[in-house]
């Protein structure tokens, strides 16, 4: 028992640093829901049922745009499957615990709990009962995210339109896609599946999005795997995001 | 499909994806091809989002001073590159969007 509560509380403290970073998302998630006409109770309930940041964003932006149910899912699929890397990763430290526990842990994995763990797990090897560490950080931030969306829906109702608070979503992804574009094969995948999602914008159901996004992945594996046998040469972001709006 | 219903599937989708390697240790295994392309997600999907919010203004193409969303956007997607930080990001397009509509009205 003690054991448990040590890595739990471990886990705990490991993400409280996460958690002050966290909660203004909650609360702009919270808001902007709102905006984009969700209700209150399904805006609440998304942070509990999906339980992503960013696909939960999208969702909202999308929902606005009147996007059908079918393309939404797809959406969040992809964006999501990142966590899979997450899932194989954590896999081998949580191999010998029951399914009931990695249901709960799965279900709590998301990039903030995910960080603090693999760190733990790397430096400590497998414990019997490290997988308390996981249980702590996704726990609190689970909390974290709830109150916070709470708050924000809160707050939100009082903001007025005039304000443009729908214009923060796409703020939202900007600030989320600039610090990935590291290299070229990353900057060439943004741009060729943004200059997709204007081409196929028409495209009935939206589903120009998932083809933008999908084009977007392969030209960046694509690109990686070329570059493999050249050099690994950088180019500047903002030159490059300028040339695609010559275009 | 309600949102009721999006966010039920949603929801199982995410969890399936974070459960399936943990649950399938040792009998699945991801090719690598599969997870250098999982590292391209984001910047695509993301982007694939944020174009038609900038470039499109009321159903079409727009470039042009009076879009003012797309200008507010690439000063954020500068101050994205500089600061590295999410929620000055925020505040710099809000702050950015603000400004035009009131100067350039």
């Amino acid at each position: 028992m003690n054991e448990q509560r040590k890595y739990f509380w471990e886990g705990i403290r490991a993400e409280i640093p996460l958690l002050i970073g966290v909660f203004p998302f909650g609360m702009i998630y919270g808001a902007l829901a709102l905006d984009a006409g969700l209700s209150a109770a399904a805006a609440q309930m998304m942070s509990s049922m999906v339980f992503a940041g960013s696909a939960q964003f999208i969702t909202a932006q999308l929902a606005k745009d009147s996007t059908p149910g079918f393309v939404i899912v797809l959406t969040i699929a992809v964006v999501n499957l990142r966590h899979m890397l997450y899932s194989a990763s954590l896999a081998p430290y949580l191999a010998s615990v029951s399914t009931r526990w990695k249901m709960l842990v799965s279900y709590l994995l998301t990039d903030e709990a995910y960080a603090p763990s693999i760190n733990h797990y790397e430096n400590e090897g497998i414990k019997p009962f490290s997988h308390w560490f996981l249980f702590g950080a996704g726990a609190a931030l689970w909390i974290n995210w709830q109150i916070s969306t709470a708050l924000g829906i809160f707050l939100g109702a009082a903001i007025p339109d005039s304000w443009s608070l729908d214009f923060a979503l796409p703020l939202t992804f900007i600030a989320m896609v600039v610090p990935v574009l590291k290299n070229r094969p990353a900057v060439t995948a943004a741009l060729s599946a943004g200059c997709v999602a204007l081409a196929a914008y028409s495209l009935p159901y939206k589903l120009g999005l998932i083809v933008a996004a999908l084009v977007g992945i392969a030209v960046g594996t694509f690109l990686e795997k070329r570059m493999k046998s050249t050099s690994d040469e950088k180019l500047p972001i903002q030159a490059n995001l300028r040339n695609s709006v010559d275009e | 499909m309600t949102i009721w219903l999006v966010m039920l599937v949603g929801g199982l989708i995410t969890f399936g994806i974070r459960f399936s390697l943990i649950y399938a240790f040792g009998r699945l295994h991801i090719p690598e091809t599969m997870r250098k392309a999982l590292h391209y997600v984001p910047p695509a999907a993301l982007s694939a989002i944020v174009f038609p919010e900038l470039f499109i203004r009321s159903g079409s193409f727009e470039i042009s001073l009076d879009n003012h969303r797309l200008l507010a956007g690439l000063f954020a997607v500068i101050v994205a590159g500089v600061s590295r930080n999410t929620l000055v990001t925020i505040l710099a397009g809000m702050v950015a969007l603000f400004v035009l509509q009131v100067v350039l009205r």
